[in-house]
């Protein structure tokens, strides 16, 4: 990796089993702070386990274990010390699944605003403002912000799950097959805000689609079967891949 | 290729022929059967629900009157019953689904009594209702505070020997409904930075609104029509008063059927109270599970 990025995330020999079956073996790499790393890799390969250990949401599942280290500005995130609330209002998530909260648009944007700490509504108004027109979305919403969320279109949701997710400040993001489920124009506005949103967090991005890891992302890690086989800048993967299951799943080989 | 109406050979027709019409005999069999009850009292004792007699207190040793002591105790003992059933069987519920390890002896004890409890007679609730409720709570509470009014029977030791009968119905109700909040939901809200308890208070409970009303109201309709569990805790048979306190005894819609139709000094003349007095409290039971079919559906069409 180049010299002049800071790692922001690292995972050091990290393993992961679900309760027998183990899903992620040794992983070892380093994602840069303020770009986008992508992960892709075939159905069950562990890039979406990977994910979900960075901000320990698999810690819900019950029966994982994990090994190793996985270390956040320096902290493994599995320490006792860790306040697990606290990690995750560090790092935000976007899900596959667009999931608003059966609440209004503006409820749904200060849900994790209002969850620690009371704030006045004029910080709040300009929180809701500021969060959806980053996440490109107030000049379609502002005229309903106190109408229910589950009005909006596939597109506009998720949308406002990312614009939920920075409301909170949060110095990662998450995305774990964020347009999976959108269509090609919502798709194309989702990666437009990655883009925007890059300068100020660090984004990692868990893909099933190889054309947009190549789009959006600075970093590319392809899984497969729970190993880690490569990790380099897109370019490199994409043009000149030095292992072979890799060049054979990108170019279509298989997977 | 054709397809004739006749492929099958006629003895296998006739028994289909037969074995639809069983079906449909029996299907029309339970609607005849409830329509006939209605109406057997309906005809019987319609005329004779009347304002006076539903607040009018019994005479003549309850072969005159109205029932007005034993509509407001039913119904006072059903409120009662719910305040103290539903938020333990809610936590208790909230607990099973939110915190409970899902296959550790704990959990599976706790299902196990609740399926249990949904099994017992309540006759045997109505005693450990005498035991626990009246003998040692309250006699423990009156040895305690040197008050007398605690050990024997009452509103309170009713509800509260209720609020367990019908506690599976609700640990259920609530139980399902919240099972039915997507996991998403919660993970939206935990990745948010929300702790357990939050995202349980300001996302799963909200979307199980309808649930636990549902679960409450079928607790009310399975315990207004409950007289068994209640015989020995504290219903009594004339009353000249509503019960001014919880620890007072009170009449009980069911148990004044009972009264009237076996205890009753002259049984025939109390015959149209007796329809009528049934009337009440089928009409009661259908309106609270009518109000939990309509809840449910509109939770169902979210």
């Amino acid at each position: 990796m180049a010299k002049d990025l800071q790692t922001k995330i690292q995972a050091q020999g990290f393993n992961f089993h679900y309760g027998q079956k183990q899903a992620l073996f040794d992983i070892n790499l380093s994602i840069p702070e303020r770009k986008v790393t992508a992960f892709i890799g075939p159905s069950g390969c562990g890039k979406s386990t990977f994910l979900r250990s960075i901000n320990r949401m698999n810690d819900l599942i019950e029966g994982t274990r994990i090994g190793g280290e996985m270390v956040v500005d320096g902290v493994n995130v599995y320490d006792k010390e860790v306040d697990v609330v606290t990690l995750r209002r560090r790092i935000g998530m976007v899900f596959q699944k667009s999931i608003p909260f059966p609440k209004s648009i503006y409820e749904n944007i200060t849900y994790g605003l209002t969850l620690n700490q009371s704030r006045s509504k004029s910080e709040l108004d300009e929180i809701v403002e500021s969060s959806l027109r980053r996440s490109a979305l107030w000049d379609e919403v502002k005229d309903r912000l106190h109408h229910s969320a589950l009005g909006m279109s596939g597109g506009q949701q998720q949308r406002l799950c990312i614009a939920r997710a920075i409301a909170i400040n949060p110095e990662i993001l998450l995305m774990d097959e964020p347009c999976s489920a959108l269509d090609p124009i919502s798709t194309a506005k989702v990666e437009e805000l990655i883009e925007e949103l890059k300068d100020t967090y660090t984004i990692v991005l868990v893909t099933h689609n190889m054309q947009q890891a190549g789009r959006v992302s600075d970093f590319t890690g392809f899984f497969l079967m729970g190993s880690l086989i490569e990790f380099d800048r897109t370019r490199t993967i994409f043009t000149s891949p030095s292992k072979k299951e890799t060049e054979d799943y990108i170019t279509g080989r298989f997977g | 290729m054709q397809f004739s109406a006749s492929t099958q050979p006629l003895p296998k027709r006739l028994l289909g022929f037969f074995a639809v019409l069983i079906a449909l005999t029996a299907a029309v069999a339970v609607v005849g059967i409830i329509l006939g009850m209605f109406g057997n009292f309906l005809l019987n004792g319609g005329t004779h629900v009347t304002w006076e007699f539903l607040t009018e207190f019994p005479r003549n040793s309850n072969t005159e009157g109205g029932i007005w002591p034993a509509l407001a105790g039913t119904t006072l003992l059903v409120l009662l019953m719910t305040l103290l059933g539903v938020p333990v069987g809610t936590a208790t519920a909230i607990y099973l689904t939110e915190f409970a390890k899902q296959d550790s002896w704990f959990a599976r004890s706790v299902r196990f009594a609740v399926n249990t409890l949904a099994g017992v007679p309540s006759i045997v609730f109505g005693l450990f209702g005498v035991g626990f409720f009246i003998q040692f709570m309250g006699g423990s509470i009156d040895a305690a505070f040197g008050s007398s009014s605690f050990g024997d029977g009452s509103l309170l030791w009713s509800a509260a020997t209720l609020a367990v009968l019908t506690l599976p119905v609700v640990i259920v109700a609530v139980e399902e409904s919240l099972r039915a909040v997507p996991r998403d939901l919660r993970e939206a809200s935990l990745a948010l930075g929300a702790t357990r308890l939050q995202t349980i208070v300001k996302v799963v409970i909200p979307n199980s609104v309808t649930g636990i009303l549902t679960g409450s109201i079928l607790a009310v309709g399975r315990g207004a029509g409950e007289v068994a569990a209640i015989l020995f805790v504290g219903v009594t048979y004339s009353s000249e008063v509503l019960p001014s306190a919880v620890t007072e005894k009170f009449m009980h819609l069911g148990y004044h059927l009972f009264v009237l139709s076996t205890q009753s000094p002259d049984v025939e003349k109390t015959l149209p109270l007796q329809f009528a007095t049934t009337l009440v409290l089928l009409g009661l039971t259908f309106l609270l599970n009518l109000t939990a079919i309509l809840i449910r559906s509109r939770l169902r069409k979210r």
